[in-house]
């Protein structure tokens, strides 16, 4: 019995994972999500307060489903100079409520044809200078291989240098779903699943934590997202450098593919096979940008102990019609988790406790 | 199952687990809509005017005579927005509007019959508190009332102006609005003479887990009686732009751009938690109404389809106008594509319906 297993701690095969997707019984792998949670992290409901920066849209790229990109000269292209980064994080800083300011700047942008390899490199440590004490996460597995390519450098060598200017941890963003043949319809021009992997292992390696991602709700199989979920699991279990675990649902507006939005209870579903599949992730997180307030909220009873953010700033998901406001204050998130019955905790970009409601 | 009592119901609201509750709704549900289908209805919402002496404290929508924008539709505008209902599929047409001090019964029965001459088109119109005022105004009984309106083509009646059916909240919101007892009372009259009626309740509010649970109960005591409540509309209050909002001081602070109105921290909207719990108590206790409708008006579409999973088995209008609900600040555009496709999405069978609940079509 698949109840028996997650009671006393079993790993749960791929074939449970299927007979999970394809059950209808919402309440009971709820449940079952839940008691995993419960396990993990008590009551406890993280968030952070942290910026967004998106240094440029400009992007050799262009994958189909993402409205964010442009080309170089193309109308609505921008990028931010270092002063103007800096300045936008200025322009936040501070908190009314516990004293703290944000604790977490997370950075993630287009492949920009032109910048050189020192230009991030420069971008890090002035934001380091800047604010000693803000854990940078930034750039996507994409960006990395992209960086190496224009560097010269291997993977382990620029993930060492950007280390080295002030890279705490990476997102999880780029793995969107690993199954070749989907992806190379979704964005046949990204690196592959197998490289995505390669580069998280050789971070995790070089003592960089990241997340993970899994894009769901396009042209996906349950097999292809099962899949996804255990090389997530596998590679974990070589590494232990992932922190937490990110479902994000497909935003069909504005991109070439279209399709339809997933559906609040396949989201709700997700989350709580995640939180099962992957036992050997510490955290599962209801992304509320991309989820909606209303969605992730429930979502905290349904296997997620992480909400993210009160974000100033996110363009990506945005210009493809997420369904949210731009930001929440911290009282918003924290109230929202209240009424969960959990307990909400600010966290730092490790996890630290900061601050408990 | 048998019939909960009140006790038990407060408890299950305050205190059992929301994946408890919503279960046990679900399987209620299950029971009761057993093909698995969940329903729509194609129809529009005319606000004949926003004129309203009522002045209810929640109320974004309503103006006073003088004010620039207040309106009261032509004859012909009404006709022009029926035209483009029936184009789209509609077969009913919800007709409500603010208590406007210069309409008398007259001017409704003319308005009905000019309709009903020119459409066979399900008029579902007037909820309680213009019945009521109707009525006061011309020194007729209810039932003297609804029946000149259904003479004029006056077909069912909608649920709104319920608000809380506890008159120590309706003090607090709306202290000229008619008192729970008239709301029952024209609906019980309606019912006895044959018409159909829906109920709602806008929670999240001023009101105590009592107050909920008090509205739960009338609306069971009268379908026992009287039966003939289609169906029920739990929806939470929208709190931007309304008097109740802004006299309050904000907390918890507004997030960019407002969102949150001006609220204190009752005033705070219902988060979704909230919403599937009385959502799912209300299939549980109100085990003598057929149908729950799920409101992706005030919810999104994303939690409606939770909300199948928690009780609801219908999905309300598709919306052609709303105008009361986006003057709060919430407005959704949505087709009747995405409809159907969020209904099938969510694991169901859609079909349009008719007022009365009857399938028109399959998707
Ligand atoms: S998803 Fe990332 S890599 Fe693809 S076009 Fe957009 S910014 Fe570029
Ligand atoms: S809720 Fe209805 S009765 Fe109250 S002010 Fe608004 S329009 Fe008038």
């Amino acid at each position: 019995m698949l109840e028996d297993k997650v009671f006393s701690g079993e790993r749960l095969t791929r074939e449970d994972a299927i007979k999970l997707f394809q059950s209808d019984d919402l309440f009971t792998i709820g449940r079952l999500a839940s008691y995993v949670a419960e396990k993990k992290n008590g009551r406890n409901a993280y968030f952070i307060v942290n910026r967004h920066i998106n240094p440029t849209n400009i992007c050799v790229n262009r994958c189909k489903f993402c409205a964010f990109s442009r080309s170089k000269g193309e109308e609505g292209a921008y990028e931010l100079t270092i002063e103007e980064i800096i300045k936008k994080l200025k322009d936040g800083h501070g908190s009314r409520v516990t004293g703290h300011g944000f604790s977490e700047v997370h950075i993630v942008g287009g492949l920009h044809p032109d910048w050189p390899f020192e230009y991030y490199l420069n971008m890090l440590s002035a934001i380091k200078k800047e604010f000693p004490s803000i854990a940078i996460k930034a750039f996507t597995a994409v960006e990395i291989d992209y960086m190496s390519k224009i560097s010269g450098l291997n993977l382990e060598d620029t993930l060492k240098t950007l280390k080295k200017s002030g890279l705490d941890l990476m997102p999880g963003g780029g793995a969107e779903i690993f199954a070749e043949g989907i992806r190379s319809k979704l964005c046949p021009e990204k690196i592959s699943g197998d490289r995505w992997l390669e580069v998280m292992e050789i971070a995790h390696n070089a003592g960089i934590k990241t997340n993970a991602t899994m894009l769901y709700g396009h042209l996906e199989s349950i097999e292809d997202r099962v899949d996804h979920l255990f090389k997530l699991r596998d590679l974990q279990d070589r590494t232990g450098g992932f922190q937490a675990f990110i479902p994000l649902s497909y935003h069909p507006k504005n991109t070439e593919i279209g399709g339809f939005y997933s559906s609040g209870v396949d989201d709700l579903k997700t989350i709580a096979i995640s939180r099962l599949v992957l036992d050997n992730f510490e955290h599962i997180k209801a992304y509320w940008i991309m989820l909606g307030e209303k969605i992730s909220q429930v979502a905290l009873l349904f296997g997620a102990d992480d909400i993210d953010g009160t974000i100033i700033e996110e363009k990506i998901t945005h210009s493809a019609g997420a369904m949210t406001e731009e930001g929440m204050t911290k009282e918003e998130l924290a109230y929202l988790i209240k009424k969960a019955g959990k307990t909400p905790v600010e966290r730092d970009a490790f996890y630290n406790e900061l601050w408990k409601g | 199952m048998e019939r909960i009592d009140k006790q038990t119901a407060l408890n299950l609201l305050k205190n059992a687990d929301l994946l408890e509750i919503g279960e046990l709704a679900d399987t209620i549900r299950k029971n009761l809509h057993s093909e698995g289908i969940v329903t729509f209805i194609v129809d529009r919402n005319i606000n004949y005017t926003n004129v309203c002496i009522n002045k209810c404290k929640f109320c974004a929508f309503y103006r006073d005579v003088e004010s620039p924008d207040a309106y009261l539709l032509s004859n012909d505008e009404i006709f022009k927005k029926i035209d483009e209902t029936i184009a789209l599929g509609g077969t009913q047409i919800l007709l409500q509007g603010g208590i406007h001090p210069e309409l008398g019964l007259d001017y409704y029965t003319d308005l009905l019959k000019s309709i009903k001459d020119r459409y066979s088109i399900n008029i579902h119109g007037f909820s309680p508190p213009e019945v009521n005022y109707l009525a006061e105004r011309h020194v007729l009984t209810i039932r003297e009332t609804l029946i000149i309106l259904r003479q004029a083509g006056l077909d069912s009646i909608p649920g709104g102006g319920a608000e809380i059916l506890s008159d120590r909240v309706r003090e607090v919101l709306s202290p000229k609005k008619i008192k729970s007892s008239q709301w029952l009372n024209v609906m019980e009259e309606a019912h006895k003479i044959g018409m159909r009626t829906t109920a709602t309740m806008m929670f999240g509010s001023v009101e105590e887990p009592e107050d909920i649970i008090e509205h739960l109960d009338a609306i069971r005591s009268l379908q026992d009686r009287a039966g003939g409540f289609t169906a029920f509309i739990p929806w939470s209050f929208q709190p931007k732009n309304t008097e109740l909002a802004q006299n309050s001081p904000p907390h918890p602070p507004l997030a960019k751009g407002g969102r949150r109105g001006g609220i204190n921290s009752k005033l705070y909207p219902a988060t979704a938690v909230d919403y599937l719990r009385v959502l799912a108590l209300s299939r549980i206790y109100l085990d003598n109404v057929k149908n729950i409708q799920a409101s992706w008006v005030t919810q999104g579409l994303k939690l409606a389809q939770v909300a199948l999973r928690f009780g609801a088995n219908d999905f309300g209008s598709t919306m052609i106008e709303e105008n009361v609900v986006k003057a709060a600040g919430v407005s959704f555009r949505v087709s009747r594509e995405d409809i159907i496709q969020a209904i099938k999405s969510a694991g169901f069978k859609a079909a349009q319906r008719d007022t009365y609940y009857k399938i028109l079509r399959s998707f």
